[in-house]
Protein backbone atom coordinates (compact mmCIF):
# COMPACT_ATOMS: atom_id res chain seq x y z
CA UNK A 1 0.00 0.00 0.00
CA UNK A 2 1.64 3.24 -0.99
CA UNK A 3 0.80 4.88 2.26
CA UNK A 4 2.83 8.00 2.87
CA UNK A 5 3.04 7.92 6.65
CA UNK A 6 3.99 4.77 8.54
CA UNK A 7 3.37 5.95 12.07
CA UNK A 8 6.56 4.73 13.64
CA UNK A 9 8.82 5.62 10.80
CA UNK A 10 7.55 9.15 11.16
CA UNK A 11 8.19 9.23 14.85
CA UNK A 12 11.68 8.00 14.21
CA UNK A 13 12.36 10.91 11.91
CA UNK A 14 10.45 13.62 13.71
CA UNK A 15 7.17 14.99 12.46
CA UNK A 16 8.09 15.19 8.77
CA UNK A 17 9.27 12.44 6.51
CA UNK A 18 12.91 13.18 5.93
CA UNK A 19 14.02 13.46 2.32
CA UNK A 20 16.12 10.52 1.30
CA UNK A 21 19.18 10.90 -0.88
CA UNK A 22 18.79 9.24 -4.24
CA UNK A 23 20.98 6.29 -4.97
CA UNK A 24 22.86 6.81 -8.20
CA UNK A 25 22.82 3.38 -9.77
CA UNK A 26 20.77 0.43 -8.53
CA UNK A 27 20.42 0.55 -4.78
CA UNK A 28 22.78 -2.17 -3.61
CA UNK A 29 25.56 -0.79 -5.79
CA UNK A 30 25.53 2.64 -4.24
CA UNK A 31 28.88 3.52 -2.75
CA UNK A 32 29.02 3.76 0.99
CA UNK A 33 29.23 7.40 1.97
CA UNK A 34 29.64 8.36 5.59
CA UNK A 35 26.20 8.61 7.10
CA UNK A 36 25.00 9.08 10.66
CA UNK A 37 23.76 5.55 11.00
CA UNK A 38 25.55 3.63 8.29
CA UNK A 39 27.24 0.48 9.46
CA UNK A 40 28.56 -0.40 6.04
CA UNK A 41 28.15 -3.69 4.28
CA UNK A 42 28.04 -6.72 6.46
CA UNK A 43 29.12 -10.25 5.58
CA UNK A 44 26.24 -12.71 5.44
CA UNK A 45 25.46 -16.16 4.14
CA UNK A 46 22.47 -16.84 1.96
CA UNK A 47 21.09 -20.26 1.12
CA UNK A 48 20.11 -20.01 -2.55
CA UNK A 49 19.01 -22.96 -4.70
CA UNK A 50 20.56 -25.38 -2.24
CA UNK A 51 23.92 -23.62 -2.13
CA UNK A 52 25.36 -21.67 0.73
CA UNK A 53 26.64 -18.37 -0.69
CA UNK A 54 28.66 -15.68 1.03
CA UNK A 55 27.93 -12.04 0.22
CA UNK A 56 28.59 -8.62 1.67
CA UNK A 57 25.58 -6.39 1.59
CA UNK A 58 23.88 -3.52 3.34
CA UNK A 59 21.26 -5.03 5.65
CA UNK A 60 18.39 -3.08 4.04
CA UNK A 61 19.47 -3.91 0.46
CA UNK A 62 16.61 -5.58 -1.38
CA UNK A 63 16.98 -9.33 -1.76
CA UNK A 64 16.19 -8.70 -5.44
CA UNK A 65 19.31 -6.54 -5.90
CA UNK A 66 21.58 -8.90 -4.00
CA UNK A 67 20.42 -11.84 -6.13
CA UNK A 68 20.83 -9.99 -9.39
CA UNK A 69 23.88 -7.85 -8.74
CA UNK A 70 25.97 -9.65 -6.14
CA UNK A 71 25.09 -13.24 -7.02
CA UNK A 72 24.53 -12.79 -10.77
CA UNK A 73 21.20 -14.57 -10.58
CA UNK A 74 19.50 -12.36 -13.12
CA UNK A 75 16.58 -14.69 -13.77
CA UNK A 76 14.69 -12.83 -11.06
CA UNK A 77 13.34 -9.66 -12.69
CA UNK A 78 12.30 -6.25 -11.49
CA UNK A 79 9.04 -4.81 -12.77
CA UNK A 80 7.52 -2.36 -10.35
CA UNK A 81 9.72 -2.54 -7.27
CA UNK A 82 6.69 -2.19 -5.03
CA UNK A 83 5.03 -5.54 -4.64
CA UNK A 84 2.46 -5.17 -7.39
CA UNK A 85 3.78 -7.12 -10.36
CA UNK A 86 5.42 -10.34 -9.13
CA UNK A 87 8.33 -10.23 -11.62
CA UNK A 88 10.71 -10.48 -8.65
CA UNK A 89 9.04 -13.54 -7.08
CA UNK A 90 11.23 -16.08 -5.30
CA UNK A 91 10.54 -18.75 -2.71
CA UNK A 92 11.61 -18.16 0.88
CA UNK A 93 11.23 -21.35 2.92
CA UNK A 94 8.84 -22.66 0.30
CA UNK A 95 6.63 -19.57 0.31
CA UNK A 96 6.31 -17.24 -2.65
CA UNK A 97 7.47 -13.70 -1.80
CA UNK A 98 8.28 -10.51 -3.68
CA UNK A 99 12.06 -10.15 -3.38
CA UNK A 100 11.79 -6.41 -4.02
CA UNK A 101 10.13 -6.06 -0.62
CA UNK A 102 12.54 -8.24 1.37
CA UNK A 103 15.47 -6.60 3.15
CA UNK A 104 18.31 -9.05 2.57
CA UNK A 105 19.11 -9.39 6.27
CA UNK A 106 15.67 -11.00 6.76
CA UNK A 107 16.51 -13.57 4.10
CA UNK A 108 19.63 -14.88 5.81
CA UNK A 109 17.63 -17.32 7.91
CA UNK A 110 15.66 -18.72 4.96
CA UNK A 111 16.11 -21.23 2.19
CA UNK A 112 15.74 -19.26 -1.02
CA UNK A 113 14.80 -20.73 -4.38
CA UNK A 114 14.93 -18.60 -7.53
CA UNK A 115 13.90 -19.46 -11.09
CA UNK A 116 17.47 -20.72 -11.67
CA UNK A 117 16.80 -23.42 -9.08
CA UNK A 118 13.63 -24.76 -10.68
CA UNK A 119 14.96 -26.91 -13.52
CA UNK A 120 17.14 -29.90 -12.79
CA UNK A 121 20.14 -29.09 -14.97
CA UNK A 122 18.74 -29.02 -18.50
CA UNK A 123 15.67 -30.97 -17.48
CA UNK A 124 12.79 -28.54 -17.28
CA UNK A 125 9.89 -28.91 -14.88
CA UNK A 126 6.53 -29.71 -16.55
CA UNK A 127 5.25 -26.17 -15.92
CA UNK A 128 8.31 -24.75 -17.69
CA UNK A 129 7.66 -27.08 -20.64
CA UNK A 130 4.05 -25.98 -20.96
CA UNK A 131 4.98 -22.29 -20.88
CA UNK A 132 6.96 -23.12 -24.02
CA UNK A 133 4.45 -25.40 -25.72
CA UNK A 134 1.39 -23.25 -24.93
CA UNK A 135 3.04 -19.90 -25.69
CA UNK A 136 2.87 -18.69 -22.09
CA UNK A 137 5.98 -16.53 -22.51
CA UNK A 138 6.54 -13.64 -24.89
CA UNK A 139 9.05 -10.99 -23.81
CA UNK A 140 9.81 -13.11 -20.77
CA UNK A 141 9.99 -10.43 -18.10
CA UNK A 142 7.03 -11.79 -16.14
CA UNK A 143 7.83 -15.43 -16.89
CA UNK A 144 10.16 -16.37 -14.00
CA UNK A 145 7.67 -14.94 -11.52
CA UNK A 146 4.72 -16.51 -13.32
CA UNK A 147 6.37 -19.92 -13.23
CA UNK A 148 7.17 -19.67 -9.53
CA UNK A 149 3.63 -18.48 -8.78
CA UNK A 150 2.29 -21.36 -10.89
CA UNK A 151 4.44 -23.83 -8.95
CA UNK A 152 3.08 -22.44 -5.66
CA UNK A 153 -0.45 -22.69 -7.05
CA UNK A 154 -0.07 -26.27 -8.29
CA UNK A 155 1.43 -27.31 -4.97
CA UNK A 156 -1.67 -26.00 -3.18
CA UNK A 157 -4.22 -27.00 -5.85
CA UNK A 158 -2.78 -29.74 -8.10
CA UNK A 159 -5.95 -29.59 -10.23
CA UNK A 160 -6.85 -25.91 -10.03
CA UNK A 161 -10.15 -24.45 -11.18
CA UNK A 162 -10.01 -21.42 -13.48
CA UNK A 163 -10.84 -19.22 -10.51
CA UNK A 164 -7.97 -20.72 -8.52
CA UNK A 165 -5.58 -20.13 -11.41
CA UNK A 166 -6.65 -16.51 -11.63
CA UNK A 167 -6.28 -16.02 -7.91
CA UNK A 168 -2.96 -17.85 -7.75
CA UNK A 169 -1.50 -15.64 -10.46
CA UNK A 170 -3.27 -12.43 -9.45
CA UNK A 171 -0.06 -10.95 -8.05
CA UNK A 172 1.78 -11.42 -11.35
CA UNK A 173 1.25 -8.92 -14.12
CA UNK A 174 2.01 -9.58 -17.78
CA UNK A 175 2.07 -6.88 -20.41
CA UNK A 176 2.38 -9.18 -23.42
CA UNK A 177 0.33 -12.34 -23.45
CA UNK A 178 -3.09 -11.18 -22.35
CA UNK A 179 -2.91 -13.98 -19.74
CA UNK A 180 -4.95 -16.57 -21.65
CA UNK A 181 -1.90 -18.50 -22.82
CA UNK A 182 -0.44 -18.34 -19.33
CA UNK A 183 -3.65 -19.81 -17.90
CA UNK A 184 -3.50 -22.48 -20.63
CA UNK A 185 0.09 -23.30 -19.67
CA UNK A 186 -0.97 -23.92 -16.09
CA UNK A 187 -4.05 -25.89 -17.12
CA UNK A 188 -2.08 -28.12 -19.47
CA UNK A 189 0.61 -28.73 -16.85
CA UNK A 190 -2.11 -29.83 -14.41
CA UNK A 191 -3.73 -32.08 -17.06
CA UNK A 192 -0.39 -33.71 -17.88
CA UNK A 193 0.33 -34.29 -14.20
CA UNK A 194 -3.06 -35.98 -13.86
CA UNK A 195 -2.48 -38.11 -16.97
CA UNK A 196 0.95 -39.15 -15.69
CA UNK A 197 -0.53 -40.05 -12.34
CA UNK A 198 -3.19 -42.13 -14.08
CA UNK A 199 -0.50 -43.85 -16.14
CA UNK A 200 1.65 -44.71 -13.15
CA UNK A 201 -1.11 -45.83 -10.76
CA UNK A 202 -2.66 -49.13 -11.91
CA UNK B 1 13.79 8.24 -6.48
CA UNK B 2 15.42 5.28 -4.79
CA UNK B 3 16.49 5.08 -1.20
CA UNK B 4 20.15 5.52 -0.24
CA UNK B 5 20.83 2.01 1.05
CA UNK B 6 23.87 2.72 3.23
CA UNK B 7 21.71 5.11 5.23
CA UNK B 8 19.80 2.25 6.84
CA UNK B 9 20.96 0.12 9.71
CA UNK B 10 19.11 -2.99 10.76
CA UNK B 11 19.20 -4.98 13.96
CA UNK B 12 17.85 -8.51 14.05
CA UNK B 13 17.76 -9.77 17.64
CA UNK B 14 16.98 -13.45 18.18
CA UNK B 15 14.73 -13.03 21.20
CA UNK B 16 11.84 -10.74 22.16
CA UNK B 17 13.53 -9.69 25.40
CA UNK B 18 16.54 -8.51 23.47
CA UNK B 19 14.32 -6.63 21.03
CA UNK B 20 12.50 -4.90 23.88
CA UNK B 21 15.82 -3.95 25.45
CA UNK B 22 16.97 -2.36 22.20
CA UNK B 23 13.69 -0.49 21.89
CA UNK B 24 13.90 0.72 25.49
CA UNK B 25 17.36 2.11 24.77
CA UNK B 26 16.16 4.11 21.75
CA UNK B 27 12.36 4.17 21.67
CA UNK B 28 12.17 7.19 19.35
CA UNK B 29 14.80 6.20 16.82
CA UNK B 30 14.45 2.47 16.31
CA UNK B 31 11.59 1.46 14.01
CA UNK B 32 10.25 -2.10 13.86
CA UNK B 33 9.96 -3.83 10.52
CA UNK B 34 7.97 -7.05 10.23
CA UNK B 35 7.10 -8.37 6.74
CA UNK B 36 8.14 -5.06 5.18
CA UNK B 37 5.19 -4.96 2.76
CA UNK B 38 4.35 -1.41 3.82
CA UNK B 39 7.80 -0.09 4.74
CA UNK B 40 9.70 -1.51 1.74
CA UNK B 41 7.27 0.18 -0.65
CA UNK B 42 8.25 3.49 0.95
CA UNK B 43 11.90 2.44 0.81
CA UNK B 44 11.67 1.79 -2.90
CA UNK B 45 10.34 5.25 -3.67
CA UNK B 46 12.78 6.98 -1.35
CA UNK B 47 10.21 7.97 1.27
CA UNK B 48 11.35 5.72 4.12
CA UNK B 49 13.34 7.80 6.60
CA UNK B 50 16.96 6.71 6.88
CA UNK B 51 17.96 5.41 10.26
CA UNK B 52 17.81 2.33 12.42
CA UNK B 53 15.33 -0.49 11.93
CA UNK B 54 14.53 -3.44 14.15
CA UNK B 55 13.69 -6.61 12.28
CA UNK B 56 10.93 -8.61 13.98
CA UNK B 57 10.59 -11.30 11.29
CA UNK B 58 12.97 -13.74 13.03
CA UNK B 59 11.20 -13.48 16.43
CA UNK B 60 9.36 -16.77 16.84
CA UNK B 61 7.82 -15.48 20.07
CA UNK B 62 5.65 -13.21 17.90
CA UNK B 63 4.37 -16.10 15.76
CA UNK B 64 1.76 -18.77 16.18
CA UNK B 65 -1.98 -19.10 16.68
CA UNK B 66 -3.06 -20.38 20.13
CA UNK B 67 -6.51 -21.65 20.95
CA UNK B 68 -8.20 -21.84 24.34
CA UNK B 69 -11.91 -22.21 25.18
CA UNK B 70 -12.18 -18.46 25.52
CA UNK B 71 -9.83 -16.96 22.95
CA UNK B 72 -7.98 -17.43 19.71
CA UNK B 73 -4.68 -15.57 20.11
CA UNK B 74 -2.62 -14.62 17.06
CA UNK B 75 1.02 -13.53 17.25
CA UNK B 76 1.71 -10.13 15.67
CA UNK B 77 3.75 -11.83 12.92
CA UNK B 78 0.80 -13.99 11.85
CA UNK B 79 0.65 -13.56 8.09
CA UNK B 80 -2.43 -13.29 5.90
CA UNK B 81 -1.53 -16.74 4.62
CA UNK B 82 -1.54 -18.15 8.18
CA UNK B 83 -4.94 -16.55 8.80
CA UNK B 84 -6.68 -17.67 5.63
CA UNK B 85 -5.41 -21.25 5.89
CA UNK B 86 -6.47 -21.75 9.53
CA UNK B 87 -9.48 -24.09 9.90
CA UNK B 88 -10.71 -22.72 13.24
CA UNK B 89 -10.44 -19.13 12.04
CA UNK B 90 -12.35 -20.10 8.89
CA UNK B 91 -15.11 -21.61 11.03
CA UNK B 92 -15.40 -18.93 13.70
CA UNK B 93 -13.89 -15.75 12.26
CA UNK B 94 -14.66 -15.99 8.54
CA UNK B 95 -14.54 -12.22 8.01
CA UNK B 96 -10.92 -12.09 9.12
CA UNK B 97 -10.13 -14.92 6.71
CA UNK B 98 -11.98 -13.14 3.92
CA UNK B 99 -9.98 -9.97 4.61
CA UNK B 100 -6.74 -11.97 4.58
CA UNK B 101 -7.65 -13.77 1.36
CA UNK B 102 -8.36 -10.45 -0.37
CA UNK B 103 -5.36 -8.50 0.92
CA UNK B 104 -2.76 -8.19 -1.80
CA UNK B 105 -2.02 -11.39 -3.70
CA UNK B 106 -0.31 -14.60 -2.59
CA UNK B 107 3.22 -13.22 -2.30
CA UNK B 108 1.99 -10.29 -0.19
CA UNK B 109 -0.09 -12.67 1.92
CA UNK B 110 3.03 -14.71 2.67
CA UNK B 111 4.83 -11.70 4.14
CA UNK B 112 2.20 -9.17 5.24
CA UNK B 113 1.43 -9.49 8.95
CA UNK B 114 -1.57 -8.72 11.11
CA UNK B 115 0.65 -6.66 13.42
CA UNK B 116 2.00 -4.62 10.52
CA UNK B 117 -1.51 -4.00 9.21
CA UNK B 118 -2.63 -2.69 12.61
CA UNK B 119 0.41 -0.52 13.42
CA UNK B 120 0.76 0.87 9.91
CA UNK B 121 -2.61 2.40 10.88
CA UNK B 122 -3.84 3.01 7.38
CA UNK B 123 -7.51 4.01 7.47
CA UNK B 124 -7.88 1.78 4.40
CA UNK B 125 -6.45 -1.38 5.99
CA UNK B 126 -8.52 -4.50 5.46
CA UNK B 127 -8.16 -6.59 8.62
CA UNK B 128 -9.24 -3.90 11.13
CA UNK B 129 -12.96 -3.94 10.20
CA UNK B 130 -13.12 -7.65 11.02
CA UNK B 131 -11.01 -7.15 14.17
CA UNK B 132 -13.40 -4.40 15.30
CA UNK B 133 -16.46 -6.53 14.58
CA UNK B 134 -15.00 -9.47 16.50
CA UNK B 135 -14.08 -7.27 19.51
CA UNK B 136 -10.37 -8.00 19.27
CA UNK B 137 -8.00 -7.09 22.07
CA UNK B 138 -4.33 -6.39 21.50
CA UNK B 139 -1.32 -6.80 23.73
CA UNK B 140 1.36 -4.11 23.75
CA UNK B 141 4.69 -4.94 25.32
CA UNK B 142 7.74 -2.96 26.32
CA UNK B 143 10.70 -3.71 28.52
CA UNK B 144 9.29 -4.51 31.94
CA UNK B 145 5.62 -4.25 31.03
CA UNK B 146 2.72 -5.56 29.02
CA UNK B 147 -0.88 -4.42 28.67
CA UNK B 148 -3.98 -5.70 26.94
CA UNK B 149 -6.23 -3.06 25.42
CA UNK B 150 -9.47 -3.32 23.45
CA UNK B 151 -8.75 -2.75 19.76
CA UNK B 152 -11.76 -0.44 19.67
CA UNK B 153 -10.27 2.79 20.89
CA UNK B 154 -6.70 2.02 19.82
CA UNK B 155 -6.70 4.30 16.77
CA UNK B 156 -7.12 7.84 18.08
CA UNK B 157 -6.74 9.88 14.91
CA UNK B 158 -5.08 9.60 11.50
CA UNK B 159 -1.96 7.50 12.21
CA UNK B 160 -2.21 8.28 15.94
CA UNK B 161 -2.47 5.29 18.24
CA UNK B 162 -2.71 4.55 21.94
CA UNK B 163 0.83 3.23 21.81
CA UNK B 164 4.00 4.50 23.41
CA UNK B 165 7.24 4.76 21.49
CA UNK B 166 9.17 1.60 22.24
CA UNK B 167 6.05 -0.53 22.61
CA UNK B 168 5.65 -3.51 20.33
CA UNK B 169 2.41 -5.14 19.38
CA UNK B 170 2.84 -8.68 20.60
CA UNK B 171 -0.44 -10.44 19.87
CA UNK B 172 -4.09 -10.06 19.07
CA UNK B 173 -6.83 -12.08 20.68
CA UNK B 174 -10.35 -12.73 19.56
CA UNK B 175 -13.04 -13.82 22.04
CA UNK B 176 -14.72 -17.04 20.86
CA UNK B 177 -18.51 -17.09 20.66
CA UNK B 178 -20.90 -19.89 21.51
CA UNK B 179 -23.59 -21.25 19.16
CA UNK B 180 -21.79 -20.42 15.92
CA UNK B 181 -24.90 -21.10 13.85
CA UNK B 182 -26.84 -18.24 15.48
CA UNK B 183 -24.41 -15.57 14.23
CA UNK B 184 -24.40 -13.68 10.95
CA UNK B 185 -21.08 -12.50 9.47
CA UNK B 186 -21.45 -9.93 6.70
CA UNK B 187 -18.20 -8.88 4.99
CA UNK B 188 -17.79 -6.74 1.88
CA UNK B 189 -14.61 -5.30 0.40
CA UNK B 190 -15.37 -2.82 -2.35
CA UNK B 191 -12.36 -2.06 -4.55
CA UNK B 192 -11.42 -1.66 -8.18
CA UNK B 193 -10.07 -5.18 -8.56
CA UNK B 194 -10.56 -8.31 -6.49
CA UNK B 195 -6.90 -8.80 -5.57
CA UNK B 196 -4.04 -6.41 -4.94
CA UNK B 197 -6.39 -3.42 -4.76
CA UNK B 198 -6.78 -1.12 -1.80
CA UNK B 199 -10.37 -0.85 -0.59
CA UNK B 200 -12.67 2.01 -1.40
CA UNK B 201 -14.85 0.79 1.45
CA UNK B 202 -14.48 -2.30 3.61
CA UNK B 203 -17.38 -3.38 5.85
CA UNK B 204 -17.52 -6.14 8.46
CA UNK B 205 -20.78 -6.71 10.35
CA UNK B 206 -21.44 -9.34 13.01
CA UNK B 207 -24.82 -9.96 14.64
CA UNK B 208 -26.75 -12.43 16.74
CA UNK B 209 -30.52 -12.54 17.04
CA UNK B 210 -32.28 -13.68 20.22
CA UNK B 211 -35.01 -16.34 20.30
CA UNK B 212 -37.65 -13.71 19.48
CA UNK B 213 -35.72 -12.48 16.45
CA UNK B 214 -34.46 -9.23 17.98
CA UNK B 215 -30.83 -8.18 17.56
CA UNK B 216 -29.02 -9.24 20.71
CA UNK B 217 -25.44 -8.41 19.69
CA UNK B 218 -24.26 -6.28 16.78
CA UNK B 219 -20.77 -5.14 15.89
CA UNK B 220 -19.75 -3.21 12.77
CA UNK B 221 -16.26 -2.23 11.62
CA UNK B 222 -15.38 -0.19 8.53
CA UNK B 223 -12.32 1.00 6.66
CA UNK B 224 -11.72 3.87 4.23
CA UNK B 225 -14.62 5.95 5.54
CA UNK B 226 -12.90 8.09 8.21
CA UNK B 227 -9.41 9.25 9.31
CA UNK B 228 -9.03 5.90 11.09
CA UNK B 229 -10.63 2.52 10.74
CA UNK B 230 -13.98 2.88 12.41
CA UNK B 231 -16.41 1.11 14.72
CA UNK B 232 -19.87 2.20 13.54
CA UNK B 233 -21.19 3.00 17.01
CA UNK B 234 -24.21 5.07 15.89
CA UNK B 235 -25.38 2.25 13.66
CA UNK B 236 -24.81 -0.38 16.34
CA UNK B 237 -26.84 1.71 18.81
CA UNK B 238 -29.68 2.09 16.31
CA UNK B 239 -29.84 -1.67 15.78
CA UNK B 240 -29.40 -3.18 19.21
CA UNK B 241 -32.61 -4.71 20.62
CA UNK B 242 -34.53 -4.09 17.38
CA UNK B 243 -36.10 -6.62 15.07
CA UNK B 244 -34.74 -6.56 11.52
CA UNK B 245 -37.22 -5.12 9.01
CA UNK B 246 -37.29 -2.76 6.06
CA UNK B 247 -37.92 0.07 8.50
CA UNK B 248 -34.90 -0.89 10.58
CA UNK B 249 -32.77 -1.05 7.43
CA UNK B 250 -33.75 2.56 6.73
CA UNK B 251 -32.78 3.51 10.29
CA UNK B 252 -29.45 1.74 9.89
CA UNK B 253 -28.81 3.74 6.72
CA UNK B 254 -29.58 7.00 8.49
CA UNK B 255 -27.33 6.09 11.41
CA UNK B 256 -24.48 5.07 9.10
CA UNK B 257 -24.66 8.50 7.47
CA UNK B 258 -23.71 9.89 10.89
CA UNK B 259 -20.93 7.37 11.52
CA UNK B 260 -18.85 7.99 8.41
CA UNK B 261 -16.71 11.02 7.50
CA UNK B 262 -15.05 9.93 4.26
CA UNK B 263 -12.71 11.94 2.08
CA UNK B 264 -11.88 12.23 -1.62
CA UNK B 265 -8.60 10.61 -2.62
CA UNK B 266 -6.97 8.91 -5.59
CA UNK B 267 -9.01 5.75 -5.08
CA UNK B 268 -12.48 7.16 -4.72
CA UNK B 269 -14.65 10.09 -3.73
CA UNK B 270 -16.19 10.94 -0.37
CA UNK B 271 -19.63 10.88 -1.98
CA UNK B 272 -19.18 7.37 -3.37
CA UNK B 273 -17.82 6.05 -0.08
CA UNK B 274 -20.70 7.57 1.84
CA UNK B 275 -23.23 5.96 -0.52
CA UNK B 276 -21.57 2.57 -0.41
CA UNK B 277 -21.30 2.48 3.38
CA UNK B 278 -24.94 3.52 3.74
CA UNK B 279 -26.03 0.86 1.24
CA UNK B 280 -23.95 -1.77 3.02
CA UNK B 281 -25.58 -0.88 6.37
CA UNK B 282 -28.97 -1.42 4.75
CA UNK B 283 -27.89 -4.64 3.07
CA UNK B 284 -26.53 -5.95 6.38
CA UNK B 285 -29.94 -5.46 8.07
CA UNK B 286 -31.69 -7.01 5.04
CA UNK B 287 -29.48 -10.07 5.46
CA UNK B 288 -30.53 -10.32 9.11
CA UNK B 289 -34.21 -10.25 8.24
CA UNK B 290 -33.50 -13.19 5.95
C1 LIG C 1 1.03 -4.89 -3.49
C2 LIG C 1 0.48 -4.67 -2.12
C3 LIG C 1 -0.85 -4.92 -1.87
C4 LIG C 1 -1.39 -4.70 -0.60
N1 LIG C 1 -2.71 -4.96 -0.42
C5 LIG C 1 -3.27 -4.71 0.79
C6 LIG C 1 -4.66 -4.93 0.99
O1 LIG C 1 -5.39 -5.36 0.09
N2 LIG C 1 -5.19 -4.64 2.21
C7 LIG C 1 -4.41 -4.18 3.23
O2 LIG C 1 -4.94 -3.92 4.32
N3 LIG C 1 -3.08 -3.96 3.08
C8 LIG C 1 -2.51 -4.23 1.88
N4 LIG C 1 -1.16 -3.98 1.69
C9 LIG C 1 -0.38 -3.39 2.78
C10 LIG C 1 0.43 -4.35 3.66
O3 LIG C 1 0.68 -5.56 2.98
C11 LIG C 1 -0.28 -4.66 4.98
O4 LIG C 1 -0.56 -3.49 5.68
C12 LIG C 1 0.55 -5.62 5.86
O5 LIG C 1 -0.28 -6.20 6.82
C13 LIG C 1 1.72 -4.93 6.54
O6 LIG C 1 2.40 -5.89 7.34
P1 LIG C 1 3.99 -5.99 7.32
O7 LIG C 1 4.37 -6.96 8.36
O8 LIG C 1 4.46 -6.24 5.97
O9 LIG C 1 4.35 -4.49 7.78
P2 LIG C 1 5.73 -3.68 7.79
O10 LIG C 1 5.90 -2.97 6.51
O11 LIG C 1 6.84 -4.53 8.27
O12 LIG C 1 5.38 -2.64 8.95
C14 LIG C 1 4.28 -1.74 8.85
C15 LIG C 1 4.25 -0.82 10.07
O13 LIG C 1 3.96 -1.53 11.26
C16 LIG C 1 5.01 -1.42 12.22
N5 LIG C 1 5.05 -2.74 12.86
C17 LIG C 1 4.99 -3.95 12.23
N6 LIG C 1 4.89 -4.93 13.14
C18 LIG C 1 4.89 -4.34 14.36
C19 LIG C 1 4.78 -4.84 15.70
N7 LIG C 1 4.63 -6.14 15.96
N8 LIG C 1 4.81 -3.95 16.73
C20 LIG C 1 4.94 -2.62 16.49
N9 LIG C 1 5.03 -2.10 15.25
C21 LIG C 1 4.99 -2.95 14.19
C22 LIG C 1 6.21 -0.99 11.44
O14 LIG C 1 7.10 -0.25 12.24
C23 LIG C 1 5.58 -0.14 10.35
O15 LIG C 1 5.29 1.16 10.84
C24 LIG C 1 -0.57 -4.22 0.44
C25 LIG C 1 0.79 -3.98 0.20
C26 LIG C 1 1.33 -4.19 -1.06
C27 LIG C 1 2.77 -3.93 -1.31
S1 LIG D 1 9.31 -5.93 -8.85
FE1 LIG D 1 8.71 -6.88 -7.03
S2 LIG D 1 6.59 -7.06 -7.29
FE2 LIG D 1 7.15 -5.90 -9.01
S1 LIG E 1 5.61 -12.11 -21.43
FE1 LIG E 1 6.11 -10.02 -21.44
S2 LIG E 1 5.36 -9.36 -19.55
FE2 LIG E 1 4.59 -11.34 -19.68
Amino acid sequence: MADPKPANANKAAGPKTKAVKAATSGSSKSKAKPSATATGKIPMTLSVNGKSLKVEAFPMARLLDVLRESLDLTGTKEGCGEGECGACSVFMDGRLVNSCLVPVLQATTAKIVTIEGVADGNKLQPIQETFITEGGAQCGICTPGMILAAIALLKKHPQPTDAQIREGLSGNLCRCTGYMKIFDSVRVAAERALANEGASTP
Amino acid sequence: MRAYVPGYEMLAPKALDEALGLLAASPETLTPIAGGTDLMVLFECGRLPEGRYLSLWQLDELRGIDITDEFVTLGALTTYRDVRDHPLLQAEFPMLCAAAAESGAIAIQNRGTLGGNIINASPAADSPPALLAYDAEIELVKKGGARWVPYRGFHLDYKVMDKEPGELLRRVRLPRRKDEASWTHFYRKVGTRRYQAISKVCFAGLAQLDSKGAIKVVRIGLASVAPTVLAAVETETALIGQTPSAKLAAQARAAMAKDVTPIDDIRSTAEYRRHVSINLAGAFVDTLSG
